[in-house]
């Protein structure tokens, strides 16, 4: 956990021209660079540890109490995202989809069970190291977009570097991370969006924000919950089209929920939950 | 970074908030007026409470006071000689007071005090407070010529000796009217030329033809007659020589200084000596102003000063001497002088003669064991410890042993100090539960806003956000809305304060009612002192309070499940 987000922590001070490699198109430095490009920078963290963004859970166990009436969810669920693939978790609205990508990631405890994320144990760690992986390490994108009302497109983008930089790292570094920001929002189509107000946005709009925000920190898995779930065809088929080409290019392990079987099938490999637990399909 | 950026961002937002704290800042404001207020209030209570007092009163309780107060000085000069700046010995006496005005002797209960003029003045602040110019460097108690200080058109302006040769010029001029009046009646022929016999006549009431003159001159009644300027009129026994109005046997001992005046003294022969009030003054008295005036408001609703004494006029006083039973021994003094302390108490209440004079009077010179004093004065130096000092002396005159009393001049003002410092700390109590009440508006104000806020405390929450930060935005909120409530109330409080008078004014003419009615306070204007200390203070509660009302919706948005604010739209 230390060693790798030691690599994230310094992406955005890195020189432009010292292993410029890591600076794709995108302006995207993803631990999930192309292979010969990995092979060739030799990165020693990322060597050590092989399982970047790899994320699997254990026999997990979750369930929700109406007054006294217990409601299982999660009943011993063993699930597997691997690494610079796109898994999709499909199963009946209330089947736990939701329930699951949050105790993923970390938002939630499970009753029993485990969570490994590259081969750590995450369910159990303190709430502190938490915080640091939500914001380091997990992209989390949902279906209500959930941007923050009061902020721009480019705020609302740059949101999880001002929770992880104090005050005074924000403000000396603030160009570099405007930029990116700024980069991000191209990436997803929205270069001309900057001042918005997000009500003054479309829900495509909303979502690619959401995207951008999602990838702001260089995070090594994307956690999307229904992205396309509120949105029209054309524009889920986009933000769809955006995932893929992440995960293409920038080998991001992405980890997306969705009722919608055509959807699924789109990814690397599907995963059927039903009655809390996981049907291989 | 994101909590100030939040921050700032709900507080541009978010006007409700600002709403909830006008109360906070119309609390901090009105605090601060009354504070300035009622600080310089008693301030200004203080130092005129203690303006012509001392530090220090040691007062006999007997009649006739100390018989060996030089010892006593001496002692306590040993005992705490170090804190002592200077040190008098006084004479108290209640005593009437009879001014004719129109003809009428009207009566005035008085506190006299008999004073040694260059002492007294360095153990208080008195001779601060005298009209004349002269007496305020050196106190005396000859009548001056003129220089009264006082508005141009006031009587008082042109008071002093000029006045008391018109006076009694006029006076004469009208004796000698009511004479050649008689010998017309008698004669049928009216005289040309009077000659006023010179054995004595009643006590001639000295008539005045305006006597409450004010100060607005408009219809101003000449007080000069016609032939006032007769300077070479020859001496008038109009008045009786004050010696003779003093009952002899009951004081003994003062025959040999026994005169009306140092004048009459210098030239020796008592009985035969003519009191002429042209040339002659009897002891000089310095009467508290609101004794010889009243201050009141005209038709017009100015606030003006009647005087019925003016300096140079005579007065007479009635006091009970020293010997048992008391008897009573009157004797005539001309006005000097006025002070004005603007403490209503003291300028109704005191009026000033010799010391030597008044022991005199009340024979309290015993040619054997000396004289006698009833109090004797203490000013202490700057920085001296007055409880301290009070506490060394009663150790030292243990009331067992001696029936005096020590007293500081806080001792002796204790109730009226005591209620101006009651009545001000029950005022702050009261508007800073105004505040408080304040704080629970915020606190409901910021309640909803978390609540409103839940699903953003969420996305934080998930993005990485830790409780604490999420708590800190809140309080931060909190605090800066407590800055710019106690901020604004600070600037509108002392804005008031600098203005009060002006604003006053502004409420007079509106309500057409005098709102600080000098009639009542003797201040001309409402007094003020901004203390930086107390203004922060009230500053730093504000946001105490601010900072407190929003530590409970601050804990709610920490604890706040993040799923739960996410799940639904
Ligand atoms: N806080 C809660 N209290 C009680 N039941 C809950 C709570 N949250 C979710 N549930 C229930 O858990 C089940 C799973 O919900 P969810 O994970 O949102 O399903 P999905 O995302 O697959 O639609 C649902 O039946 C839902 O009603
Ligand atoms: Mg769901």
């Amino acid at each position: 956990m230390s060693k790798t987000s030691s690599t994230q922590q310094d992406f955005a001070l890195q020189a432009p021209g010292d292993s410029g490699s890591k600076i794709n198109q995108h302006g995207l430095r993803g631990p999930h660079i192309p292979v010969e490009k990995f092979e060739s920078s030799a990165d020693k963290s990322d060597k050590t540890n092989p399982n970047v963004g790899h994320l699997y859970t254990k026999n997990l166990v979750k369930s929700y109490h109406k007054g006294k009436i217990e409601i299982p969810v999660l009943r011993g669920v063993d699930f597997t995202a691997d690494e610079g693939r796109i898994t999709s978790i499909i199963g009946q609205s209330g089947s736990g989809k939701s329930t699951l990508l949050h105790l993923m990631a970390t938002l939630d405890a499970p009753d029993s069970g485990e969570i490994y994320f590259e081969n750590n144990r995450i369910d159990n760690i303190s709430s502190r190291a938490r915080d640091k992986m939500r914001n380091r390490d997990f992209g989390m994108i949902f279906q209500f977009y959930h941007l923050l009302p009061e902020f721009s497109t480019l705020e609302n983008v740059l949101t999880p570097l001002m929770i992880s930089n104090g005050m005074w790292k924000y403000w000396s570094q603030r160009k570099k991370f405007r930029q990116r920001a700024e980069d991000l929002l191209k990436l997803v189509g929205l270069g001309h969006r900057l001042n918005h107000r997000s009500k003054e946005l479309s829900g495509g709009e909303m979502q690619r924000v959401a995207i951008a925000r999602a990838l702001i920190a260089d995070p090594k898995i994307l956690l999307a919950d229904e992205p396309t779930g509120n949105l029209d065809r054309k524009n889920g088929d986009e933000i769809l089209d955006i995932l893929r080409k992440l995960n293409r290019e920038n080998n991001l392990t992405i980890v997306m929920v969705t009722h919608d079987n055509s959807i699924a099938e789109q990814a690397d490999s599907v995963v059927r939950l039903c009655e809390g637990k996981v049907q291989t399909a | 970074m994101y909590k100030l950026v939040l921050c700032l961002r709900y507080l541009r937002t978010r006007y409700i908030a600002l709403a909830s704290i006008i109360s906070v800042m119309l609390g901090v404001a009105t605090m601060i007026v009354v504070n300035s207020v009622m600080s310089g209030f008693s301030h200004e209570m203080h130092t005129r409470l203690h303006g012509i007092m001392s530090d220090i009163v040691m007062e006999s309780h007997g009649m006739n006071g100390f018989r060996h107060w030089e010892e006593h000085i001496k002692n306590v000069k040993e005992v705490i000689g170090d804190d002592i700046e200077s040190i008098t010995a006084t004479v108290h006496v209640p005593a009437m007071l009879s001014i004719n005005v129109r003809g009428q002797w009207l009566p005035r209960h008085v506190t006299l005090v008999g004073i040694d003029p260059d002492t007294y003045a360095k153990v208080s602040d008195f001779s601060k407070y005298l009209k004349h110019p002269e007496n305020r460097s050196a106190v005396s108690f000859d009548l001056k010529e003129n220089g009264y200080e006082a508005p141009t058109e006031s009587p008082l302006f042109s008071a002093g000796w000029n006045h008391r040769r018109e006076k009694a010029a006029y006076e004469k001029e009208l004796r000698a009217q009511m004479k050649r009046f008689q010998v017309f009646e008698e004669t049928g022929r009216y005289p040309n030329e009077i000659i006023i016999s010179n054995q004595p006549t009643p006590v001639a009431p000295p008539q005045q033809p305006n006597p409450l003159r004010t100060v607005n001159h408009e219809e101003e009644v000449p007080i000069i007659p016609p032939h006032a300027n007769d300077a070479d009129a020859p001496p008038l026994p109009g008045a009786v020589p004050a010696e003779l109005l003093i009952n002899q046997e009951e004081s003994p001992y003062d025959v040999a200084n026994k005169g009306a005046d140092r004048f009459s003294a210098a030239r020796g022969t008592l009985k035969t000596k003519i009191y002429d009030p042209m040339h002659d003054q009897a002891t000089g008295i310095i009467l508290g102003i609101a004794i010889g005036s009243v201050r009141q408001r005209n038709a017009e609703g100015i606030v003006k000063d009647y005087f019925m004494v003016l300096p140079g006029d005579d007065v007479k006083l009635s006091f009970p001497t020293s010997s048992s039973p008391p008897q009573i021994a009157s004797d005539t003094f001309t006005v000097v002088d006025f002070y004005e302390s603007k403490m209503s108490e003291y300028d109704g209440a005191f009026a000033f003669i010799p010391l030597d004079r008044l022991q005199q009077l009340r024979g309290m010179i015993d040619p054997t064991e000396g004289t006698a004093v009833s109090t004797i004065q203490i000013k202490l130096k700057e920085g001296a410890d007055l409880q301290a000092v009070v506490n060394k002396m009663r150790a030292t005159f243990p009331p067992e042993v001696f029936p005096y009393r020590i007293q500081s001049w806080k001792d002796l003002q204790g109730p009226l100090l005591a209620a101006v410092e009651m009545e001000k700390t029950i005022l702050n109590i009261l508007l800073f539960l105004i505040i408080g009440v304040a704080g629970f508006g915020i606190l409901a104000t910021f309640y909803m806003i978390v609540v409103e806020k839940t699903k953003d405390i969420g996305i934080l929450k998930s993005l990485g956000a830790s409780g604490s930060g999420v708590m800190s935005i809140f309080l931060w909120y909190g605090f800066s809305l407590g800055i710019v409530g106690s901020g604004v109330g600070m600037i509108m409080g002392l804005l008031f304060v600098v203005n009060i008078n002006r604003i006053a004014g502004v409420i007079e003419w509106i309500t057409g009612k005098e709102v600080f009615d000098p009639t009542i306070y003797y201040f001309r204007e409402i007094p003020t002192i901004i203390s930086p200390v107390s203004i922060a203070w009230i500053v730093a509660g504000a946001m105490f309070i601010a900072v407190l009302a929003s530590v409970l919706p601050a804990l709610r948005a920490a604890r706040l499940h993040p799923v739960e604010a996410l799940r639904y739209e």
